[in-house]
């Protein structure tokens, strides 16, 4: 930060951490719960991309594969009750936040039992009982509504707080910053995570950022940011619990950013020729988030092979049950057009 | 019965339900140590306190999209835009936000929000001051669209809207708001999405809106000296607009104008003419007639400003065109 704007807003500090993932004093259940996590969103989203590739799903269609590691790490160091909203990379949210994966992927595939009852796709699902608010498909427009949310939470003086998420791309989004000015001007309890990727659909973030230090964003408006490591599950878990400990206490926003990648386009239909392939190998082979994590918890001996094999075996009957729902949940009745348009 | 000014029957509106509900709160620019910018939310701060009647940045984006996710997260808002030209900046989260939250999550989750403010012609405010939104919003499914006249019904169909569980847009207009009217005493609700009759006729049938159906009665006055008899209907409501309201008039005089202060192209009236085409044609006995602002944007000029607003002759020689 800046000399300049350390003294215009001095609440607001911004720092790029840096502490490598140190043993993590979690217990066994909590980490190995992570993993499990991570793993069902990869196996989840494999499972999406060939049900998309079968066409039994439509439209558009995004992917978390490689950012598996963000959602998993911050709503780990969450409270139920927590609220969440995001953008269309949505489906990691709604499993993050414990919605069934028989809704999500009958959503995917237009059918009854999805979580909108087909109706609104993968781009558009919501969970009252879980207070995951969407799924909103126009980029950056659900950070206002985030803050609203955050504005909700304090009027009802709830103790819940706002997990606000949005990429790269969004934050450079006009509403974003009008955010910004009124969760600090009226102190809302809401964290922004930048869930950056490097890319806003092919333009990469040197290419659409004056400053590609995102987590500095807040500074104008006296919101402190973090920049964490998103390839590291516990690095993001420890960021998120201070965040989310500041915001908690009333402290107002903060901001997040998150460093991570996709190995996928940006939709089904994106055939990312505007990056390398030795870029995408690069991550998949050296900073997996979850071959990283399963490396950890081996070399301190949470975990060996007979329980990684039980949880991927567990995961996999999940992502296929979802599936076998998705498939034989029937499409919605035609009189289905016509409700849920008003009360 | 006694009288108030529009401006009063809609503060009145909003404090009453304010009193009903603690979950109703007004945010908007101005609303709150201004008074209003057109003092509608005069009072409000003082016996709500800050919390309940918030000022917000000029930020029409932001504060429109915070207050759709309060309304999600369990409020019922109530966003002032100054003018409805104003939300233009914020109409993303009008339309897309709250009119499709019901929908896209298959009837989960509901957005209780009202957007309010002026809407249409003031005077001498110039082209980007001065546009009447409401066939905008009349075309989105998932909203309310509510477009008062008088006190009573400004009263009556605030409460209302405020009770909605549905996002409603409720369109009122600055040349209204000094102006008294009749309001009944005590509780007053009025239904959404009814249309009322404001004078019975047989000759023909003038269906307005907000403002236009001050013209429509002045010009209803004037005719009624010449002998022609004209029923004067309020739509009050556009979206659900009451189509067997206008059709059951329209089968008794035989004769239809529209009255809109708002562009011709693509409004409330062309709508009511496709509904008269497809719903009423054997009861049309002569072309259904738009009678609107110019097809131009608002001059500032005195005289050319003038000649582009609707004005009572214009709906006295339409209807003496197809008499």
């Amino acid at each position: 930060m800046s000399p300049a704007a350390a003294k215009k807003a001095p609440s607001a500090k911004t720092t790029a951490s840096k502490a490598a993932a140190a043993p993590s004093g979690l217990p066994k259940e909590k980490l190995l719960a992570m993993f499990r996590e991570m793993l069902l969103i990869r196996r989840f989203e494999e499972k999406a991309g060939q049900l998309y590739g079968m066409g039994l799903i439509g439209g558009f269609c995004h992917l978390y594969i490689g950012q598996e590691a963000v959602v998993t790490g911050i709503q780990s160091a969450a409270k139920a009750g927590d609220a969440v909203i995001t953008t269309y990379r949505d489906h990691a949210h709604m499993l993050a936040c414990g919605m069934d994966p028989k809704g999500i992927m009958a959503e995917l595939t237009g059918r009854i039992g999805g979580f909108s009852k087909g109706k609104g796709g993968s781009m558009h699902m919501f969970s009252v009982e879980k207070q995951f608010f969407g799924g909103h498909g126009i980029v950056g427009a659900n950070v206002p509504l985030g803050t609203g949310l955050a504005f909700a939470q304090k009027y009802k003086n709830t103790g819940h707080i706002t997990m606000t998420y949005f990429g790269d791309g969004a934050a450079n989004q006009g509403q974003v910053y009008e955010s910004f000015n009124m969760a600090s001007l009226w102190q809302l309890p809401v964290i922004y995570i930048i869930e950056n990727n490097e890319y806003a659909m092919g333009t990469s973030t040197k290419r659409h950022a004056a400053n590609t230090e995102l987590y500095k964003r807040g500074e104008a408006f006296g919101i402190p940011g973090v920049q964490v490591n998103g390839m590291n599950v516990l690095e993001v878990y420890e960021g998120a619990k201070k965040v989310i400990e500041h915001v908690r206490s009333g402290k107002g926003p903060y901001l997040m950013e998150v460093k991570t990648y996709r190995y996928r386009g940006h939709s089904m239909s994106d055939p990312a020729k505007y990056r390398t392939k030795e870029e995408v190998e690069d991550y998949k082979e050296n900073r997996d988030p979850i071959t990283t994590f399963r490396k950890y918890l081996e070399a301190e001996g949470i975990a060996g092979d007979a329980a990684f094999k039980k949880i991927e075996d567990e995961v996999k009957a999940i992502v296929n049950a979802a599936a076998e729902f998705a498939k034989e949940s029937p499409e919605p009745e035609p009189t289905e057009l016509w409700t849920d348009v008003l009360s | 019965m006694p009288t108030m000014t529009v401006r009063e029957a809609l503060r009145d509106a909003m404090a009453e339900e304010m009193r009903r509900d603690e979950d109703v709160f007004v945010m908007g620019e101005e609303v709150a140590e201004y008074q209003g910018a057109y003092k509608v939310t005069q009072g409000l701060l003082q016996e709500f306190g800050p919390a309940r009647v918030v000022d917000t940045p000029i930020t029409e984006y932001g504060f429109a999209g915070l207050g759709v996710g309060a309304a999600m997260g369990g409020l019922k808002p109530v966003v002032e835009f100054m003018t409805f030209n104003f939300a233009m900046q914020a109409i993303d989260h009008i339309v897309n936000s709250a009119a499709k939250t019901n929908y896209m999550s298959g009837g989960q989750m509901r957005c209780p929000i009202v957007f309010r403010g002026p809407n249409g012609s003031a005077s001498r405010v110039g082209a980007q001051h001065s546009q009447n939104y409401a066939p905008w919003y009349a075309s989105v499914p998932g909203l309310l669209v509510i477009a008062p006249y008088d006190s009573a019904d400004a009263k009556g169909l605030l409460k209302a809207a405020i009770r909605s569980p549905d996002p409603v847009v409720f369109l009122e207009n600055e040349l209204l708001y000094g102006q008294s009217f009749d309001v009944p005493e005590g509780e007053h609700v009025v239904e959404i999405g009814k249309a009322r009759v404001h004078r019975e006729g047989k000759d023909v049938t003038i269906v307005s809106y907000a403002i236009g159906v001050g013209l429509a009665l002045e010009a209803a006055n004037i005719l009624a000296a010449d002998g022609i008899s004209c029923e004067v209907i309020d739509l009050r409501t556009l979206r659900p607009l009451d189509e067997a309201a206008v059709l059951a008039s329209l089968k008794k005089t035989n004769r239809l104008v529209v009255v809109e202060e708002g562009w011709p192209v693509c409004s409330i009236a062309s709508e009511i003419i496709a509904i008269a085409m497809e719903k009423g044609f054997d009861d049309l006995d002569a072309p259904v007639l738009r009678v609107t602002n110019k097809d131009v944007p608002l001059p500032y000029a005195h005289n050319l400003e003038k000649a582009a607003v609707v004005k009572a002759a214009d709906v006295v020689a339409a209807v003496k065109s197809i008499i």
